[in-house]
């Protein structure tokens, strides 16, 4: 069965925070519905604590770092979950599901089969 | 045929290659050996055939050969009439997957419901050819990528996925009518395709009030089509169309379809009825002065409420100004925002101003219309009006 990655996209939010209790309650939720085709996944910490890297010049280069993600939007990616489904609809179905979906939204993309 | 291999072959690429050979193996043969009794039976053989041979090479070349195992096993026997039903609408229901882009989903339609190549849709939709190969390409690789299923959604996913399939006929229609001012003889006709696949999905789908209204609208629009240019190629204005030269078969069962596909809605008629209801009213009205304004108007409202758009609301308000005066249209085009770049927005406040005797601000409003975008006989419609509003009133 082909695996699918959940991106969620939405609020650039620290989930510990009270204010975010609902919204974590509503993902416990989902955690369990889905929970047969649930193949892992996380919530991420917000984007002030992102850092992204390069290596300039090729590989072995300068490591440059800087700090926050790659690209400033008003969505950010907050968390991901891998799914294995029968087929995009049935992937559809559950990203439909994730409450990032009706608060942002979810990305939904074929990981690459290898071998 | 294509549609069958594709359910065999789990995959519309493969599908497709295969049934190009067999058409080129046919080529060759049928007028040497003559045609065989059931050349479409032979068809699907042969293009069974290559495909294996297909999939047997590219199994040797990645070592799978287990995959192709359950494939030689199956022998190709006739298909019964409601497995090509079925496989019909799987292709249908597969190239018009709301995860496929829209005019992915027109140009995969094109190519594998209605057999286009991809030169002639290409030319059709006016892009290059190359870049209508590479949409198709895409598109099929996101098909096969991302596993957008090969199946027809189950009863409770039509109402989702219905709007998906009828847009793509409609859009495939409106691209042929708009576009109708023969300036290109070889383009394929649009319009003629998109009937055809809204009397496939009629067939295959009895039931949907939706498919029926499409169908109808279809036919009742096209049925005014060689009315609506003249032999110069201008445009001609539904007041000024020779009804006689209307196709009344096309009007007939149209009409037909809206009845029973009204009755069928039971007071919730979808936008596809309502629009086809109202082409009925058009196509019935045996001069422009007996048409039913009033019953327009109301259809107009009900489709306003029902799928709300700036461009329902300036045919409403175009209706109102017919049963009402144009007194009592003009305030609800003006109230419509959002249409400034559309040129049937200015044309409609310039001919109600131009009604209402208001000269100067009619002319202002044709140019508004003319700095938008049109084609040629729309632009050459509107420069008249324009100086027929902009002469001196000495006459």
């Amino acid at each position: 069965m082909p695996t699918y990655v959940a991106l969620i996209y939405g609020e650039d939010a620290d989930w510990m925070d009270e204010a975010h209790q609902d919204q974590m309650a509503e993902y416990g939720a989902f955690g369990e519905a889905a929970a047969k085709v649930l193949r892992g996944g996380h919530a991420l910490q917000p984007t002030s604590t992102a850092t992204t890297v390069r290596v300039q010049g090729g590989k072995g280069g300068d490591v440059v770092t800087s700090d926050g993600p790659f690209a400033e939007t008003k969505e950010v990616l907050g968390g991901f979950y891998t799914i294995e489904c029968a087929d995009l609809d049935e992937a559809i179905q559950w990203a439909a599901q994730i409450p990032g979906a009706w608060r942002g939204s979810v990305e939904v993309r074929p990981v690459l089969e290898m071998g | 045929m294509l549609a069958s291999l594709t359910r065999t072959l789990g995959s519309l690429d493969l599908a497709e290659d295969a049934v190009q050979d067999a058409a080129v193996v046919a080529l060759e043969r049928w007028p040497r050996d003559g045609v065989p009794d059931d050349p479409r039976a032979w068809l699907t053989v042969v293009a069974r055939n290559r495909a294996l041979d297909r999939l047997r090479r590219e199994a040797k070349r990645l070592g799978k050969e287990a995959t192709t195992m359950d494939l030689f096993g199956s022998e190709p026997s006739p298909l019964p009439d409601t497995v090509v039903r079925d496989d019909q609408l799987r292709l249908i229901f597969t190239c018009c997957h709301p995860a496929l882009a829209l005019e992915a989903r027109v140009a995969l339609s094109l190519r594998t419901l209605c057999g286009l190549s991809t030169a002639e849709i290409a030319r059709a939709l006016l892009v290059p050819e190359a870049t209508m190969a590479k949409r198709l390409v895409r598109a099929k690789g996101k098909i096969a990528g991302a596993h957008i299923p090969y199946r027809v959604p189950a009863d409770h996913e039509l109402p989702d996925r219905l709007p998906a399939v009828l847009g793509v006929v409609y859009l495939v229609f409106t691209e042929g009518h708009t576009a109708s001012s023969g300036e290109d003889l070889v383009r394929v006709d649009l319009c003629d395709e998109a009937v055809r696949l809204a009397r496939l999905l009629r067939d295959l789908l009895p039931d949907e009030g939706e498919v029926a209204g499409l169908l109808g609208l279809l036919l009742l629009t096209d049925a005014r089509r060689s009315t609506r240019v003249d032999s110069d190629g201008e445009l001609v204005l539904l007041a000024d169309q020779d009804r006689g030269r209307w196709d009344r078969t096309a009007i007939g069962e149209g009409t037909e379809l809206v009845v029973e596909a009204l009755r069928r809605s039971a007071g919730t008629p979808g936008p596809y009825q309502l629009q086809a209801a109202i082409a009925a009213c058009h196509a019935t009205s045996p001069t422009y002065e007996a048409t039913d304004w009033v019953e327009i108007a109301e259809l107009y409202r009900l489709l306003e409420h029902r799928s709300p758009s700036p461009v329902v609301s300036l045919n409403r308000a175009v209706a109102v100004a017919e049963c009402d005066g144009p007194a009592a249209g003009l305030p609800l085009v003006d109230a419509i925002s959002g249409l400034e770049h559309f040129h049937l927005w200015h044309a409609a406040r310039a001919d109600l101003l131009r009604r209402l005797g208001r000269d100067v601000e009619s002319a202002a409003a044709y140019r508004a219309a003319l700095t938008c975008d049109t084609s040629a006989a729309e632009r050459r419609f509107l420069d008249r009006r324009l100086a027929e509003v902009s002469a001196p009133q000495d006459s």
